[in-house]
């Protein structure tokens, strides 16, 4: 809340000389953060003068209507200024900077020729003077709220250092210039002065009339309300100049007089008020909720809908207000009321904050009473407002009616010791006790190890001891806490998925593979255009996305990336290869639901399993896509694009690194193009796919052909048992090749597994060398290289010769293959 | 055939004169095979001295013992001034211009969101604090009631948290890594020790310094007398240790609901103060959800955006850079090597 250093000095004594890096670091000091301190009148240099409107001569050949006005500025004759506001009349008071004035912004104010004439000076908008926003037209005065010829600067009080705090919601107290002083006074260390404990009504008599009588209904949406009941209100008389300005000052704006003192109340004590036109209330006023009240008009207009549990204020027929939200057309305070209803309740503020959700409407009352208003400050707030609506409004003073009662203090008893455990530095008796008397409670101590405070009414946070050591904290500064290094369990380590994440991520770095993290949000045409079917088009739907077009959550990670990869392109990169590891939502089956559970206690362990059940699984996955070349052309000669080939070897590298033993199959799995995509398996359930996108995908996207893509389910790799050692042999290696023919529809897997089962022990590794696929006949060539070593002795050539033949015949066995040679 | 002395002084000639003319490696490497081999006339001289009588076979064993020596040495001095004719010009022929880069590969790179994760988790494991992970994707109770968020309290409305359909399913995309917290909380007993990181979410616009989807760091500590002191130590240890040595602290009182005392936890770096997070003893209604008893053990926890705290130590001015995807951010970090 923005509040003005001079409301504050009025309840705080203050030092004379508060730099703002004084106000600053004491707010921040007790818990306030302070979002900007303004030094109005800063930039702003006079002569800024009361001036009366002479005379107003209007120049219509321009463009736009313009005034030419004579102003009396108090020195004995008539100034002309040129001036295009049209808000102001002959005889009005008016705010003008003479010749010499500066105003913000490094505006000089100089006699100068426009439209025609000479223009001796300006009349001023309370923007053109930086004292707020309005910028409607020009400052009028009230009459007789000022002399021709006063300072300006002065009278506006303009020169003011204006303090914008921005307040924790469980302190609705410090939303008013005497929470705020409060707390500014305990953080320097200075007297405070509560005017919560002035009683305003001392010397005002009440007069006969009409008492408008008050009753909870539902006790559950208000514990106390007073209403003061006045006559004889003279509604039109002006707003002194010194409420105005303080009321502008806290970035609000006069509106009348009655409001301006409900306002201004607020302001200064914290506790909302409403005024009703007394004369629309039928019989007596009701806390109720709207049950069967389906609608109702609020003083802006606007018709709300209601849902039952609106709390509402009620007359005996008809809805008045929306409780402590804000008040209702018909019963507003208008030009011709004369009786007023004055509301001072305090509210539940659990009902103020569903009021204000419901109707998406935040007023300045209900952010203080969702927040807690002080019980006890409704009752002087009422009769500060009463007072004043007597002093300025002429108003009598009927009487008033009570329903409820404030709620009675609260006693904590705690060990004082303790707070020193829970905070880490040994607090004396006095520092304790003066923390939280400074706060605005009382201490008795009853015994060394039990203490007991009473809280302040305005305090309602304050429930146990942890919140009564942040107070002790807070008040003499977290600054005195020492610092102290806990070490925590031996055997901290990663688990192992943290090893696979860090390893895959690490391998694909050094592979010319860059990380990306995206959004997790997807469009239903991204879900179509990659031809997501099954559990994979099954995706959760935020119910109130960021943008209405991408509502779902990811199913796999190739959305994200492919779009990354379109953005990386657009932009001129070539030879992109993007990576993300990350989790995929997949609705997989029907999850548990959970009622309302309490958090007084553990569930217990059928709850909390029903709750974990609740979520659904979410599978780690690594995605990669890859556009352009890994291996570059250059100076050096030729390069070569990254193919599907490459996007199978990758997906299969990782899942053999983490020690998989894994089958590879031909797939048609969307998006991937159908004749070129590897599924890899483990025991028969898949684990990765990789290889070229379908065309048609690439087309839609944009993006160019045979870009490759592979995706491996991190989370769904067995962990394998710590890897055997090999024995490094040492005898010389015999070396075979065999060639074969084999159908075309014959997997080269297949021809390798057969070949590596009879070839036997010795054989020590196998590598396709060469491919042909036009061998005619629907035939395909393969050519191995096979390795064989024995441990102990070097292989003859008749033993690798049977060996080789023997390979062949498995493999013509297993896949009809015919050996070549 | 009886050689003779002269025969010798022959072959000693023939020899050296065939090494001083060879000019190159190569012709140096016949003249051996030729004149210093196997099968050299010399060599074969030796071989023959067995079948000499043992009265000459002394004399002019001496004879050829010399004579091979003298090849020998001529030899091995003419392959050393070869060898360094050879560096001096072949080697220098060979030459190429190294300041030539050949990028046959793009250089890869890790998120440096990765890095800092890495990195951070790293520092806590050294204090013996387990790496805690959990589903983004959460149940409402976890992530706001058990944390003592209850219904009506604002972060639960829709302008803050994206909800899931339907509503009754009560899940929500979690607005913090503290759900991670409290599944410690509920599966492990005190002392707890745990550094939890993980993707988060909160409906807000993408901006140059806000993201709906950003990655935190929360740490829990759960032990017998654990006071804000240990707080406060260890968040000045993990300052130090991300922003260097020299880098100052403070905390400012504050309000979370799954905490108390609570505070804001800000760090000094480059003239400035920097906000960094929130951090507070965990509140004894947390405790309670959890089953655990406050009179026994107390704990604090703290929470930071990992963005944020990328973008003040490396300078990156603007969110957008961060999400995305741009390789050329991200090829800029590298992998992380140190």
């Amino acid at each position: 809340m923005k509040i003005p250093l001079s409301w504050l000095r009025e309840f705080a004594e203050l030092p004379a000389d508060c730099t703002p890096e004084l106000i600053e670091s004491a707010f921040v000091k007790v818990g306030f953060e302070v979002e900007e301190i303004v030094m109005q009148g800063e930039g702003l240099t006079g002569p800024l003068v009361v001036a009366l409107v002479a005379s107003i001569e209007e120049l219509t050949e321009h463009k736009k209507p313009i005034r030419y006005v004579g102003l009396d500025c108090g020195d004995g004759e008539i100034r002309y200024v040129i001036c295009g506001a049209r808000n102001f009349a002959e005889g009005d008071l008016v705010v003008a900077a003479l010749p010499g004035a500066i105003l913000p912004g490094e505006f000089v104010i100089s006699a100068r020729e426009t439209y025609g004439k000479t223009s001796n000076g300006m009349i001023c908008s309370a923007r053109e003077l930086g004292i707020s926003d309005d910028h409607q037209g020009i400052i009028i005065l009230s009459p007789g709220s000022a002399k021709v010829g006063d300072d300006a600067i002065a009278l506006l009080a303009i020169n003011e250092m204006i303090i914008d705090v921005a307040v924790n919601p469980d302190r609705g107290y410090a939303l008013s210039a005497r929470g705020l002083a409060r707390e500014l006074a305990l953080s320097l260390g200075v007297p405070f002065k509560d005017p919560g404990s002035i009683d305003y009504l001392a010397g005002i008599a009440s007069t006969n009339g009409k008492i408008i009588e008050v009753v909870i209904d539902d006790p559950t949406g208000a514990d106390y309300i007073k209403i003061a009941s006045l006559s004889h209100v003279d509604v039109k008389a002006p707003t002194p100049l010194w409420m105005q300005r303080r009321i502008e000052k806290c970035g609000m704006r006069s509106i009348s007089l009655a409001v301006d003192i409900t306002n201004y109340v607020m302001l200064e004590l914290g506790q909302p008020l409403h005024a009703f036109d007394a004369d629309t209330i039928e019989g007596s006023l009701h806390v109720v909720r709207a049950g069967m009240t389906k609608e109702f008009v609020t003083l802006d207009g606007q018709k709300r809908s209601l849902s039952a549990d609106s709390l509402l204020i009620a007359d005996d027929k008809k809805a008045l207000a929306l409780a402590g939200t804000m008040g209702g057309l018909e019963s507003e305070v208008r030009d011709s009321t004369v009786n007023i209803a004055l509301e001072a309740a305090h509210f539940d503020p659990i009902s103020i904050a569903r009021n204000s959700r419901s109707q998406r409407l935040s007023s300045e009352a209900s952010r203080r009473l969702e927040r807690n208003v002080d019980p006890a400050i409704a009752a002087v707030a009422s009769a500060r407002a009463t007072a004043l609506l007597v002093e300025l409004a002429g108003a009598q003073f009927v009487g008033e009616s009570v329903a409820g009662a404030v709620k009675a203090k609260r006693m904590i008893t705690f060990d004082p010791s303790a707070i020193c455990n829970l905070i880490g530095f040994d607090y004396t008796s006095d520092q304790i006790r003066h923390a939280l008397t400074a706060i605005g409670g009382e201490v008795e101590q009853a015994q060394a190890h039990s203490w007991n405070f009473t809280v302040p009414t305005w305090r309602p946070d304050l429930e146990v001891l942890s919140d009564l050591a942040e107070e002790v904290a807070r008040v003499h500064g977290y600054d005195l806490i020492p610092s102290r290094l806990p070490t925590g369990k031996a055997g901290a380590t990663l688990s192992p998925i943290q090893y696979r994440k860090r390893g895959v991520a690490q391998l694909l770095a050094s592979l010319g593979f860059s990380e990306i993290y995206s959004y997790p949000f997807v469009s239903p045409e991204m879900v179509k255009t990659l031809g997501f079917v099954g559990p994979r088009a099954a995706s959760f739907k935020i119910a109130n996305p960021m943008s209405d077009e991408a509502p779902l959550l990811r199913t796999h990670l190739l959305p994200g990336l492919l779009s990354a990869l379109q953005r990386n392109l657009s932009r001129g990169s070539k030879d992109v290869a993007l990576f993300e590891i990350g989790s995929v939502f997949r609705d997989t089956s029907a999850l548990s639901r959970i009622g309302i559970v309490p958090t007084s206690s553990r569930p217990s362990d059928e709850t909390i399993k029903d709750i974990y059940n609740s979520v659904p699984a979410q599978p780690l996955f690594v995605g990669a896509v890859v556009s352009g070349s890994l291996d570059r052309k250059g100076w050096w000669g030729a390069g070569r694009s990254f193919d599907w080939s490459d996007a199978i070897s990758m997906a299969e590298r990782i899942v053999a690194e983490t020690g998989n033993q894994m089958e590879i199959v031909q797939s048609d799995l969307a998006p991937w193009h159908p004749g070129r995509c590897a599924e890899i398996r483990i025991g028969g359930k898949p684990v990765a796919h990789a290889g070229e996108l379908h065309p048609r995908v690439l087309e839609e996207l944009g993006l160019p052909a045979r870009s490759c893509a592979f995706a491996v389910i991190l989370s769904e790799l067995p962990f394998s048992p710590q890897t055997r050692a090999q024995p490094v042999l040492t005898m010389p290696a015999a070396i075979q090749d065999i060639s074969l023919f084999v159908s075309s529809d014959v997997a080269s897997s297949a021809v390798e597994a057969a070949l590596r089962e009879g070839a036997g022990e010795l054989l020590e590794s196998i590598t396709l060398f060469d491919r042909y696929d036009q061998a005619g006949e629907g035939r395909i060539s393969l050519a191995f290289t096979m390795v064989f070593r024995a441990p102990d002795r070097t292989l003859t050539a008749d033993e690798v010769s049977a060996f080789r033949l023997a390979a062949g015949a498995r493999a013509t066995e297993r896949c009809g293959a015919i050996l070549r040679d | 055939m009886t050689l003779t002395s002269a025969d010798i002084d022959g072959m000693v000639g023939a020899a050296l004169s065939a090494i001083s003319s060879a000019t190159d490696l190569d012709q140096l490497k016949e003249v051996r095979i030729e004149h210093v081999g196997d099968r050299s006339p010399i060599a074969k001289a030796n071989q023959s001295l067995g079948q000499m009588d043992p009265s000459a076979r002394a004399e002019f064993g001496k004879i050829v013992g010399k004579a091979k020596g003298a090849i020998v040495a001529t030899f091995e001095a003419r392959q050393v001034e070869l060898e360094a004719e050879r560096d001096a010009r072949v080697l220098i022929e060979e030459r190429v211009d190294v300041s030539i880069t050949a990028n046959r590969t793009p250089k890869g790179g890790l998120h440096p969101l990765t890095i800092l994760t890495n990195e951070i988790c790293d520092l806590f494991l050294g204090l013996g604090y387990r790496i805690a992970e959990g589903p983004e994707l959460e149940a409402e109770w976890l992530n706001f009631d058990s944390l003592n968020i209850p219904a009506d309290h604002p972060a639960r409305t829709m302008q803050d948290t994206f909800f899931i359909e339907p509503l009754e399913s009560h899940l929500v995309l979690r607005t913090h890594t503290s759900p991670v917290q409290m599944r410690t909380m509920l599966e492990e007993k005190p002392p707890i020790y745990v550094i939890c990181p993980g993707r988060t979410y909160r409906a807000d616009e993408l901006d140059a310094t806000h993201t709906p989807v950003f990655s935190q760091v929360e740490g829990l500590v759960i032990d017998r007398n654990i006071t804000m002191a240990d707080l406060k130590g260890t968040l000045d240890y993990f300052a130090r240790s991300i922003f260097g040595p020299d880098v100052k602290t403070r905390l400012r009182p504050s309000f979370f609901p799954f905490t108390e005392p609570s505070a804001e936890v800000d760090f000094f770096f480059n003239g400035r103060w920097v906000e960094w997070g929130g951090c507070g003893m965990v509140n004894p209604k947390v405790l309670r959800a959890a089953g655990i008893d406050p009179e026994e053990f107390s704990g604090f926890a703290f929470g930071m955006g990992l963005e944020r705290t990328l973008m003040v130590r490396h300078g990156i001015t603007d969110m957008h850079d961060i999400v995305e995807g741009d390789i050329r951010f991200t090829q800029n970090f590298g992998s992380g090597l140190r």
